[in-house]
């Protein structure tokens, strides 16, 4: 036994990376996903609305952890093959990111009125040139505050990898934690961390939201 | 693929379901009895209390549910406070779901038009009145969905209480699998069950939308 040194304060703060990296990475790949979801849950084709909604339930449905022992524990099983940590992490995170981000961005994308789509028509554009140049940019002003009021549940989220032994933050606590029998320090430091990362977004998502509402 | 193994475990399964729907009851209503009185102390005008609730309500939104949880089943034993697994995520979870609450709350409270107010005292009514039937009402429609998708993250959130054994749900699980090594089945199953129980909820929720707040929405 040994007590909280500044080595382990270092493993710690060297641990956000791997944090940082999931987050990355679940929205590199999990805001196009998200996109797409939004658009087809606003499509004209009801079939698509109707697949699209039913993603964002079951993925809203399911809890995160359950989808991470999916991908993580379930899903290499009934492939039989060995899928690497990083990539079944990477999935759950990414699923678990497009549906919140898709059923955000739906709702930005209906707050815009429908008669802007109809002015749109008249001036000859085309549904794509309607979607990027006219109600695309008004519904990102209105997306924005929520979007970064999830990203602050993202970086919380990705405190669940430790479960399955992946080394981030959390799971830094973890192993420090029990390698100094003081949890009370350890965990401390981890929340401390956590709060650092998060606060400024709770701080930008709100005041953004006070600005758009300001606006209107 | 093969479900057949995950039959002989149905008791624990079903174990499972009411410990985390007991896990969610608890921490929704302790969490809104949290949250009302954290925006009662918002209004207020005692300064001290207006900050120590802020501060509670960022420390809490801004940390890991997991993290809370850790901190109340490992820490508090140091403390002489010994709780089983299940009080420890239930305080935890009560906690973090109160933090949210009170900003749910507050905002209700906040939707209401202050001249709704001076008009109902402009009646003669006294301050319960104007509260009971003037303020309260439409709140509580307001906040409505905020609390019900809450109570769905909530809902899924006592999965984490299986990190410190607290016997619900995911726990069960987590046990099934390490005797069938079915974790495929397994995983699909439990997710499939929370599913089910969202969806309960969620039909319940609109049933009560549509009974408990019929009257006319202001255009």
């Amino acid at each position: 036994m040994r007590s909280f040194a500044f080595v382990d304060l270092v493993s710690l703060v060297t641990a956000v990376q791997w944090t940082v990296l999931l987050v990355v990475l679940a929205l590199v790949f999990g805001a196009p996903l998200g996109l797409a979801l939004a658009t087809a849950r606003i499509s004209r084709h009801a079939p698509l609305r109707w697949a699209a909604s039913g993603i964002i339930q079951l993925i809203q449905g399911v809890p995160l952890l359950g989808l991470l022992f999916f991908f993580y524990f379930g899903m290499p099983v009934f492939l039989g093959l060995q899928v690497p940590a990083l990539i079944a992490v990477t999935v759950a995170y990414t699923l678990y990111t497009a549906g919140f981000l898709g059923d955000i961005w739906r709702g930005s994308l209906q707050a815009v009125k429908q008669a802007q789509w109809e002015a749109g028509a008249c001036l000859g554009l085309s549904l794509t040139q309607q979607f990027f140049h006219i109600i695309g940019p008004q519904a990102l002003r209105m997306a924005t505050p929520p979007t970064v009021g999830f990203l602050v549940q993202l970086i919380k989220g990705t405190s669940l990898a430790s479960i399955v032994g992946f080394v981030e933050l959390a799971r830094a606590g973890q192993v420090t934690s029990a390698a100094t029998f003081q949890p009370l320090l350890t965990y401390s430091v981890v929340a401390a961390i956590y709060f650092a990362l998060c606060l400024p977004l709770t701080l930008w998502s709100r005041s953004l939201e006070a600005r758009l509402n300001g606006a209107r | 693929m093969n479900f057949q193994p995950l039959w002989r475990y149905q008791d624990q399964l079903i174990e499972g379901v009411l410990i985390t729907l007991a896990l969610t009851l608890v921490a929704a209503i302790v969490g809104l009895v949290i949250g009302v009185a954290g925006a009662v102390a918002l209004r207020g005008n005692f300064r001290p209390a207006r900050m120590l609730v802020r501060s509670y309500i960022e420390l809490f939104r801004n940390t890991p549910s997991l993290i809370q949880i850790f901190l109340i089943f490992f820490v508090l034993p140091s403390f002489g406070l010994k709780l089983p697994a299940f009080e420890s995520a239930a305080v935890a979870l009560s906690l973090y779901f109160g933090a949210y609450s009170v900003e749910i709350v507050r905002a209700g409270l906040d939707s209401i038009p202050k001249s709704q107010i001076e008009a109902g005292q402009c009646l003669g009514l006294t301050g319960w009145q104007v509260f009971r039937h003037i303020v309260l009402p439409p709140a509580m429609r307001n906040v409505y969905p905020a609390f019900t998708s809450q109570f769905v993250l909530l809902l899924l959130g006592t999965s984490l209480a299986s990190q410190v054994a607290a016997g619900e749900l995911f726990h069960v699980a987590s046990f099934i699998e390490s005797r069938t090594y079915r974790s495929f089945e397994v995983y699909a199953a439990i997710c499939v069950i929370y599913f089910a129980l969202v969806m309960a909820f969620k039909a319940l929720f609109a049933v009560i939308d549509a009974t408990a707040f019929r009257w006319p929405r202001r255009q």
